[in-house]
């Protein structure tokens, strides 16, 4: 009797195994429950004001570097005689002294986020450097193929494009428990810079990010996003940064300004 | 009767693989070679004199500049400038390993090889307590890890004094290293957040990507100290911190704030960009001896 009852027992797990894992993995994967919005199921709180805390890439940062450089940036070819003909002023008389504001550089220009829940499955990041405005918008249910897919709508391009956004959280874990992280997929931008100095990228820019939180020792949160920049045209490659903020208490250093091109 | 028993093994057994499956997706394969993305200046180390993105105490700021690289000429400070935090700030990639409890089929810690001077780390995954405050700091240090968030968080004590950058800029005994993982797809982050009660004002937080790679990365010795001229007993190379001869070569070359340059907090926040904005000047393209994508780090 009990060897028939632990060979039923058995024979039981084995559906279970197959199918509880693979179903959990998958619903996480989609973004959190079914019916619920972004917000409610974000594994992560992302809300509030950040400030950049430069600490990587300074001098292509916090200055201008010098024209023509592009260290670090794995530009094509196609990239140079653009690199080389940067015209800041130019720029500033064709109305273009957002084009190193754009999605693939935002992130990395320093500056304070203000992040807020625009609706209940809509991020909204403003930039008080540039004063930019990004949206990310969830798709319940969307897997983060079927995300960056939809991002190619076809509305007008622009310097922060469309952005499709999918939580991808934890589950379980040993301590702590939670988290995850914020997966946002962004095209149909406007060619912009990489850098201030004029390093280009084209229209057919992907970004992709993926947005972290992490405790710091004082008892403070870090934003990290890891940042990538896929272009077939102006570059050979990846070009992968991973600028960094801290959380504020409020928005008291908020300092709005205008896009520039020199500076 | 027979039907119940079953029933409930059966509960228990969806709850195990439920919690199993939960449990597994919150951790990573970590193992693997990680091949370094160099698309981040986090090295800073091609000058002598260059502590860009630091907040350096007074005190850091004048050992810093009081150094000279013949110090590793001397045996007892060859491998000072490799410690810990080099696993980020060096220019190589992540080999990791692991070893498992054969028993219960456990990750016991990960391996992080060496890599030329760079002595390697073992993350202890087993929940071992530290070492006693006392115990024997080394140029590794002490790590345990756990998984958290989706990611593996460790954090490194008992390191021996050295560098925190390998140009002489100190880092105490006391210091404290805290490491973040991050893996999202093929890509590896690794945040890095140190903390030095003496001779930093706020944290060096650098964060750097790895891509998984194909092809096994090669070992490289760590380092290993070896005589170099100097005898035990002769002085240490060093220069008066307001006469060493390179503190403005890197303000000049790229035309930087000397504060910046020193590693000043303040220089580490947006506000900064605004008050040197009408000051600055960019430096002039380059037009010889360029190096790599038109910069001019080439020293002549």
């Amino acid at each position: 009797m009990k060897t028939w009852s632990a060979a039923a027992t058995v024979l039981l797990i084995i559906p279970f195994w197959v199918l509880a894992g693979p179903t959990a993995v998958r619903a996480q994967q989609q973004g959190g429950g079914a019916g619920k919005s972004a917000r409610d199921a974000a594994p992560i709180d992302l809300t509030g004001y950040w400030v950049s805390y430069v600490t990587e890439n300074w001098r292509y940062r916090m200055v201008t570097p010098a024209k023509g450089e592009y260290r670090r940036i794995p530009s094509s070819r196609a990239a140079l005689p653009l690199i080389n003909a940067w015209d800041p002023a130019a720029d500033e008389r064709a109305g273009n002294q957002c084009k190193s504001y754009g999605a693939g550089a935002i992130m990395s220009v320093p500056g304070r986020l203000h992040i807020t829940w625009q609706d209940a499955d809509t991020l909204r990041i403003e930039t008080d450097a540039g004063t930019q405005t990004r949206l990310f918008h969830f798709s319940p249910g969307a897997s983060a193929a079927t995300s960056a897919t939809s991002a190619t709508s076809p509305g007008p391009r622009s310097w922060q494009g469309e952005s499709t956004a999918t939580w991808e959280p934890a589950t379980g874990g040993n301590a702590g428990g939670g988290g995850g992280s914020l997966r946002v997929v962004t095209s149909n931008l406007r060619a912009g810079y990489l850098r201030k100095n004029g390093v280009p990228y084209s229209e057919r820019t992907t970004v992709t990010e993926h947005f972290d939180v992490a405790p710091l020792p004082d008892g403070g949160r870090l934003l990290l996003v890891t940042t990538i920049v896929e272009d077939p045209v102006y570059l050979t490659g990846p070009y992968v940064v991973s600028p960094h903020f801290k959380k504020e208490p409020d928005g008291s250093k908020w300092d709005p300004t205008p896009c520039s091109s020199t500076w | 009767m027979l039907i119940h028993l079953v029933a409930r093994r059966a509960a228990v057994a969806f709850l195990l693989a439920v919690l199993a499956a939960s449990k597994a997706s919150a951790q990573f394969e970590f193992v693997g070679s990680w091949a370094p993305l160099a698309s981040e200046d986090v090295q800073n180390d091609s000058v002598p004199v260059d502590y860009l993105g630091l907040a350096l105490t007074d005190e850091a700021r004048s050992r810093a500049l009081s150094y000279d690289e013949s110090q590793k000429s001397m045996i007892e400070r060859q491998c000072a400038g490799w410690g810990a935090a080099y696993m980020v700030l060096g220019p190589f990639g992540l080999r990791v390993t692991s070893q498992t409890d054969p028993v219960v089929n456990r990750v016991v810690s990960f391996t992080i090889g060496a890599w030329e001077d760079w002595n390697g780390m073992i993350i202890w995954m087993d929940g071992r307590p530290r070492p006693s405050e006392h115990a024997l700091h080394t140029q590794a240090g002490f790590t345990v890890g756990r998984w958290e968030g989706g990611a593996l968080a460790a954090r490194t004590t008992h390191v021996k004094a050295g560098f925190i950058r390998k140009t002489g800029v100190p880092l105490t005994d006391q210091a404290t290293i805290d490491w973040r993982f991050f893996r999202h797809g093929d890509l590896l982050t690794v945040l890095m957040v140190a903390t030095d009660p003496v001779y930093l004002v706020e944290p060096e937080i650098v964060s750097k990507s790895f891509r998984l790679s194909r092809t096994p990365l090669d070992y490289r010795a760590e380092c290993v100290t070896a005589y170099e001229g100097r005898e035990p007993g002769d002085s240490v190379p060093h220069y008066a911190p307001d006469q060493n001869p390179f503190a403005d070569e890197f303000v000049n070359l790229y035309h930087l704030p000397r504060e910046a340059v020193l590693g000043y907090r303040e220089t580490l926040y947006p506000e900064y960009r605004k008050k040197i904005k009408d000051t600055y000047v960019p430096p002039p393209p380059c037009t010889s001896s360029c190096g790599a994508a038109g910069n001019f780090v080439l020293r002549q």
